[in-house]
């Protein structure tokens, strides 16, 4: 099929009837996309109301539990005046929806749901313009409710979308004129509905990429290193080429065994004898922040304001503290899975991917295949995080289905997810500040290695500040000197840096003997900021005092994804074991425009809950390129025990169009209970996670 | 070879036996019953779980031989003629899942919890699941969504 280079009309003749507007976000969002293929060559996401008054959104971004799947379908039904049950959504297939980068960043909402509504609205527009000329009246005249169009004066004239739909072939592509529709008016925006995909998920019936079955599909593992590094020495497939049902590939870098039992060919793995030569480990989970110090890249500088030499020159006490974070894994349920299928010249692959699009192109730069000739489809995928945004098992898949030319599962286990994780970097702060005799911040001099600047952003008032970074999250193996491949972890960095900044803030409040919500107040004129730590302060009932007051309160905020996040927790400290225990977080959050409550508490809950993983117990530990935790016996995941009563306060903002929800909420969580974790015991922990040990460790001694 | 009979979701079913093959496997693969997921392999996440004669088992470390003669019931098997179990109602109502990876295996160690002792209580329901992993931090809702159907005694 030759559609490559359509225009809109003949796209239109290849969809089918009704009426399409297309989708651009503008010329940066389109960079990269390159091959362009089959559409237009501007549009991000279309939508198509049906002759059946249907109305079908075509978007690459992907269903990972976040909820978009259901926050997308409120935005364009509540423009476009249709009940969300006629909302039909086909995300992350790269054959059927245009160009996407990707779903990470809490881009969703902020960036494309704009765009979405704006083509709802001119989509109603459409209608209501072809109703306007049916019907006989002007378009003002007309109101739309559940994609019918009536006369305002005389409700028995009407027209349904899919009367006017009927025999036409009307393409638009957006162009931010169609008025959206007000906050006061929303009917389904501002709703919580119950999550689109809810059913599917609790009868099992959901497809992930491991759930594709195919006619005489085989399951592939394949021989993996023992550490990163390693370099593979020699190796013996006989006696698993013996083995009944086995096939065996071996080309170039790839040694992998088939058989349509995975357990058949898990064993056959076994059979295979390989020796690897491993460089000497020259650095663990504990070295490794000197380590990576030593090798950082020059500075970046973000921000410098007034003179920090003199502010620091000036000071009557300056404090200097350094934080570190470890690897964290992202670990979701679902390892990464592909199934790949060669069939007719065209290569399709189901992915559990964050990104489909450079999935697809990868695949086809790798089996020299146009990108016309590979198409990338993206079932429910069971959970990302930022871990899925690699699409190595996709590539592995691929790869394997066009050497066996047959259709190739590759399901990560438990323990290849591990070791191919593209980790939350190891990172360290080192922060230098102070306060004046008013207890007001006169200097702030922050520098991070490997974290980058999410969540340096700078809320308080302070005169004189400087925020240099060293390298940033991302990057493959041998980035920044790591061992492995680092990349994006929820709320990428944000999370160690506002560890950091607001563990520093308390540091701080304590030493000017200033309740730590009141000093947080007395150095914020943000509004929005204010406003969030004082609804917090409100469903919590903080009662103030200066810490540490022993009951074993902590406050943290943050900024992240143009949300703003104040949390107070309670936590209570066993003084014989080290062991913390969470009871209680309140969670207040800004989050501009609300398009679905409960999906936003959702949210919120499930950041403070896997928040608690970083905070306690997460850590990757490692010797050189080997990776030790290689499954959950060891790397410990939050439980149901951990979990303390969430209470989530949405602050009303209708001013601030929607901004990020799925990852705001997690970023102020080290601080806020290593600060409740100060109040309770005057111990102060500088390392994430906080595990028993370390809380012992830090623990003052008993008088 | 001699074959293994089991009950599957209220059908009888016969499977080869040999070959050291998992429960898990053979639900995912000979019979297309992908609801059961593979989350760890080593009975640490509980992904996997189905229920053999009334008990939550993990099906991932399960040898197949061991249902011999067993009725075994899958995510699947949980919905009557099109109607859901209240658990996999109570669930939606709660919002208690997210990207819905631990989903099935939640609600089937939830369905043999409230079988063998109903009408327990959100603190007994947390420690009774404590060893199911869920990454999206759905557990406050997943909580919420079990006690409310064993405090209607929750029955089909
Ligand atoms: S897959 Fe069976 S317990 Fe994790
Ligand atoms: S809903 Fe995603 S793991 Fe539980």
């Amino acid at each position: 099929m030759s559609a490559h280079g359509l225009d809109r009309r003949e796209f239109l003749g290849v969809l089918g009837g009704g009426i399409v507007v297309f989708v651009s976000l503008g010329p940066s969002s389109l960079d990269g996309q390159q091959p362009r293929l089959r559409y237009p060559e501007d549009l991000n996401a279309y939508l198509r109301i049906d002759e059946k008054g249907r109305v079908w959104i075509f978007s690459g971004k992907i269903e990972m539990g976040q909820g978009v799947m259901t926050s997308q379908a409120q935005m364009a039904a509540e423009e476009l005046g249709v009940p969300l049950s006629s909302i039909e959504m086909v995300l992350g297939d790269t054959d059927q929806c245009p160009w996407d980068m990707g779903t990470f960043g809490s881009m969703t909402t902020r960036m494309f749901g704009p765009a979405l509504r704006a083509a709802a609205a001119e989509g109603r527009a459409v209608l209501t313009g072809l109703a306007s000329k049916k019907l006989g009246v002007s378009p003002d005249a007309l109101v739309v409710e559940n994609g019918v169009v009536y006369v305002r004066a005389d409700r028995s004239k009407k027209v349904s979308y899919a009367q006017l739909a009927q025999g036409k072939k009307i393409s638009r592509l957006v162009d931010g004129k169609a008025v959206l529709r007000a906050t006061r008016d929303f009917t389904v925006m501002g709703q919580s509905p119950k999550r689109m995909d809810a059913r599917a998920k609790v009868t099992g019936h959901a497809e992930y990429a491991g759930d594709v079955r195919l006619p005489g599909m085989l399951y592939a593992r394949i021989l993996r290193p023992r550490a990163h590094g390693a370099t593979l020495t020699s190796v013996d497939v006989s006696a698993a080429r013996a083995l009944p049902g086995v096939t065996v590939v071996q080309q170039d870098d790839l040694v992998a065994v088939l058989h349509a039992d995975p357990e058949a060919a898990g064993r056959a793995l076994m059979d295979i004898k390989a020796e690897w030569q491993t460089p000497p480990a020259a650095v663990d989970q504990d070295s490794i922040f000197d380590y990576l110090v030593q090798r950082a890249p020059a500075p970046a500088v973000r921000l410098m304001k007034g003179d920090p030499t003199a502010a620091r020159a000036a000071a009557a006490r300056v404090f200097e503290s350094t934080y570190r974070s470890g690897y964290r894994a992202h670990a979701p349920m679902e390892p990464h899975t592909a199934v790949a299928e060669m069939k007719d010249g065209r290569m399709t692959v189901w992915a559990s991917t964050q990104t489909p699009f450079p999935a697809r192109d990868a695949i086809a730069r790798a089996l020299g295949l146009p990108a016309t000739d590979v198409r990338v489809i993206t079932p429910f995928v069971g959970g990302g995080f930022g871990g899925k945004s690699s699409g190595r098992q996709a590539l592995e898949a691929a790869r394997l289905a066009r050497i066996t030319g047959k259709p190739v599962q590759v399901a990560w286990t438990r323990g290849e997810e591990f070791f191919y994780d593209a980790f939350d970097p190891a990172s360290e702060v080192k922060l230098a500040s102070a306060v004046d005799a008013s207890g007001r911040i006169v200097l702030w001099d922050y520098q991070v290695y490997c974290a980058g600047d999410r969540g340096t952003e700078l809320f308080y008032d302070i005169p004189s500040a400087a925020i240099r970074t060293y390298g940033s999250w991302g990057g493959g193996a041998g980035a920044n000197g790591h061992l492995f491949a680092v990349g994006a972890w929820r709320a990428p960095g944000a999370n160690t840096n506002v560890f950091a900044a607001e563990s520093q803030v308390d540091i701080m409040a304590a030493a000017a003997g200033i309740d730590p919500l009141e000093f947080r107040l007395r150095n914020t004129s943000d509004a929005r900021m204010r406003r969030v730590l004082q609804a917090a302060a409100g469903a919590f009932g903080w009662k103030a005092a200066p810490g540490p007051s022993g009951a074993g309160r902590g406050v943290a905020c943050g900024i992240d994804a143009g949300s703003y996040v104040a949390l107070m927790a309670e936590v209570a400290v066993d003084r014989k074991t080290g062991h913390v225990q969470v009871k209680r977080v309140v969670a207040a959050q800004d989050m501009g425009t609300i398009v679905n409550p409960d999906g936003a508490r959702m949210q919120m809950e499930g950041c403070v809950t896997m928040g608690l993983g970083y905070v306690f117990s997460e850590e990757v530990r490692f010797h050189g390129g080997e990776i030790l935790d290689r499954n959950f016996g060891t790397y410990h995941l939050p439980r149901f025990s951990w979990v303390p009563r969430i209470e989530t306060v949405l602050v009303k903002n209708d001013e601030v169009a929607p901004q990020g929800g799925g990852e705001p909420t997690i970023v102020p969580m080290g601080a806020v209970v290593a600060n409740a974790i100060f109040d309770a015991t005057g111990a102060r922990l500088y390392r994430l996670p906080m595990t028993p040990e370390r809380v012992l460790a830090a623990l003052p001694p008993k008088a | 070879m001699s074959a293994i009979a089991f009950r599957l979701n209220g059908r009888p079913v016969t499977v080869e036996a040999g070959g050291g093959r998992m429960l898990l496997w053979v639900l995912r693969t000979d019979f297309s019953l992908t609801g059961s997921k593979y989350g760890c392999g080593s009975s640490l996440c509980g992904a996997c779980t189905v229920v053999v004669d009334g008990e939550a088992v993990r099906s991932c470390e399960l040898p197949l031989e061991s249902v011999q003669g067993k009725d075994v019931t899958t995510i699947e098997g949980l919905e009557h003629g099109g109607r859901l179990h209240p658990l996999q109602q109570a669930f939606i109502d709660h919002g208690a899942l997210q990207c819905g990876y631990c989903t099935p295996g939640m609600l089937m160690s939830a369905y043999a919890l409230l079988k063998k002792r109903p009408g327990l209580g959100r603190e007994a329901i947390a420690q009774a699941m404590e060893d199911h992993l869920c990454r999206c931090g759905a557990h406050g809702r997943i909580l919420d969504a079990i006690a409310e159907v064993s405090a209607k005694g929750g029955r089909p």
